[in-house]
């Protein structure tokens, strides 16, 4: 199941650039969260911050405390704990392309210990069918690389790949934008679908997407998260003048 | 930077003909009107020709609607101006409608002999022209404020209609031979009414597309919860 993200007063910076400034808001468990906003706005960074992932830069820093439920991942917390909890899934999709489709399912599990075959099968089996993509790859698991499948079944291994740690949050940094419309829509049924088992927060740059898939919605400018609130009233009456600036396409 | 120049101009033309159907159908009810006042059949003939401009222009404002909402995705404002326009085009229609109704009544009563009715249809005339003026000024101005003084004008108009249809009723029932005549005044005073629900619907449209906010049935919601009876 997933669990609510509470953040609060959360910095980030790369070198001297101040990316993001005093972000506080809490992420409703079992939901999707999108967060919208201009390039270079901070959104991007704000979900590395979620898993630990910002800090891997070496000239990147961050102060401010983030809970994914129980955990308090800037407290002492091992990033390789964080990231079985939160999957990630990215703009293109990432598959290891000499590993098997099954394989690529595995590889997190047999990261975190898992060697007993008939477990990593249910696994496996599961996992690709939660990111609905077994019907389409059952009879080639072990012949076919990840790399041979189309973009849009390649993001939908990698999605498997997230969902077979078991996390409990999905971070999903604009993950169809490199899709196909068919390919998109496979995406956002399965977001649709997947919320009620994991939180997840998107970053998308389709404002219809966000409209779509998402109850919560987070509109960041210049480091800062200018308006969050319910993705109905985000679209249809922003409070603030920027926010309705920004989705009706006047600047950005 | 602004962008979308191309959507700003298509929303500005979309208000511009919104415009046009407006002023069209404000001189329909008031030509009705005025064809009522002084019995001139010249006055209904300009009614029943408007008809035909006010419905092509309904058609390419709902066609120049329909593509901005498929083609561009609104959002927020212009999402609930577009929907705003859409609708009260459909009412500036209906205006067009009751005005043709006044006229050919107007027409009908021509062939009668005139006889004083209890009715103030002058009054009632009058109010329901200043709301409809008032809630296109609403839009003109984008005023939420003007929209929302339009929508307490609505009792009166109500409050004439049902008095004249008290009136012209027992008028209908006591002195029959003029019953055709207080029947038309009827169905003027039933138009009028119209005339002035589709103001309010204008004005109810304009403070959504301005603020969002949806007044819409908002009395008789009031009105259920004290637990009065209401009428539509």
């Amino acid at each position: 199941m997933g669990v609510g993200i509470e953040v609060a007063s959360l910095n980030a910076w790369y070198g001297t650039n101040h990316t993001l400034q005093d972000i506080t808001l809490n992420i409703p468990a079992n939901h999707a969260t999108a967060l919208i906003g201009p390039s270079g706005c901070g959104k991007s960074t704000f979900v590395r911050c979620l898993n630990r992932m910002h800090e891997t830069n070496p000239i990147a820093r961050v102060t401010g405390t983030v809970r994914i439920g129980d955990l308090d991942i800037y407290n002492n917390a091992k990033p390789v704990e964080i990231r079985r909890r939160v999957g990630m899934v990215f703009q293109r999709p990432n598959p290891f392309p000499t590993m098997s489709i099954y394989d690529n399912v595995a590889s997190g599990l047999k990261l975190n210990g898992y060697a007993n075959r008939r477990v990593l099968d249910e696994i496996v089996e599961s996992s690709l069918k939660n990111s609905a993509l077994w019907d389409e790859v059952k009879d080639d698991l072990k012949s076919k690389s990840g790399a041979s499948l189309s973009g849009g079944q390649q993001q939908r291994l990698c999605i498997a790949r997230a969902l077979a740690v078991d996390p409990e949050v999905l971070l999903m940094d604009e993950p169809a934008s490199a899709l196909d419309p068919v390919s998109t829509s496979k995406i956002e049924d399965l977001i649709f679908q997947l919320k009620s088992q994991y939180t997840i927060v998107i970053v998308t740059h389709n404002m219809q997407q966000a409209a779509r898939v998402a109850e919560k919605t987070g509109f960041f400018l210049n480091g800062r998260m200018v308006e969050f609130d319910s993705t109905h009233k985000i679209f249809t009456n922003p409070s603030d003048k920027r926010t309705e600036d920004y989705i009706t396409g006047r600047f950005g | 930077m602004t962008t979308r120049i191309r959507f700003q101009q298509n929303l500005d033309q979309l208000k511009e003909n919104l415009l046009v159907m407006a002023g069209l159908a404000e001189q329909a009810i008031q030509r009705a009107i005025e064809a009522y006042r002084v019995r001139d059949l010249s006055i209904c003939d300009l009614v029943t020709r408007s008809e035909v401009a006010i419905n092509r222009l309904e058609r390419d404002i709902d066609q120049a609607a329909v593509d901005l909402l498929a083609m561009e995705q609104p959002m927020a404002i212009d999402l609930r101006f577009i929907l705003s326009v859409i609708k009260i085009n459909a009412d500036l229609e209906r205006v067009g409608d009751s005005a043709k109704s006044i006229s050919e009544r107007v027409r009908n009563m021509e062939q009668m002999a005139a006889v004083e009715l209890p009715v103030d249809i002058p009054r009632m005339a009058s109010l329901s022209a200043e709301m409809v003026r008032k809630s296109l000024q609403s839009f003109i101005e984008a005023d939420p404020e003007l929209a929302r003084a339009v929508l307490t004008m609505d009792d009166a108009v109500d409050n004439l209609n049902r008095a004249a249809y008290k009136s012209l009723t027992k008028v209908m029932e006591e002195q029959s031979h003029i019953a055709p005549q207080a029947l038309n005044a009827l169905m003027i005073c039933r138009a009028l009414e119209r005339v002035a629900d589709h103001a309010t619907n204008i004005a109810e449209d304009v403070i959504f597309w301005v603020q969002g906010d949806d007044v819409r049935h908002r009395k008789s919601v009031m009105a259920q919860k004290d637990g009065k009876a209401t009428t539509a």
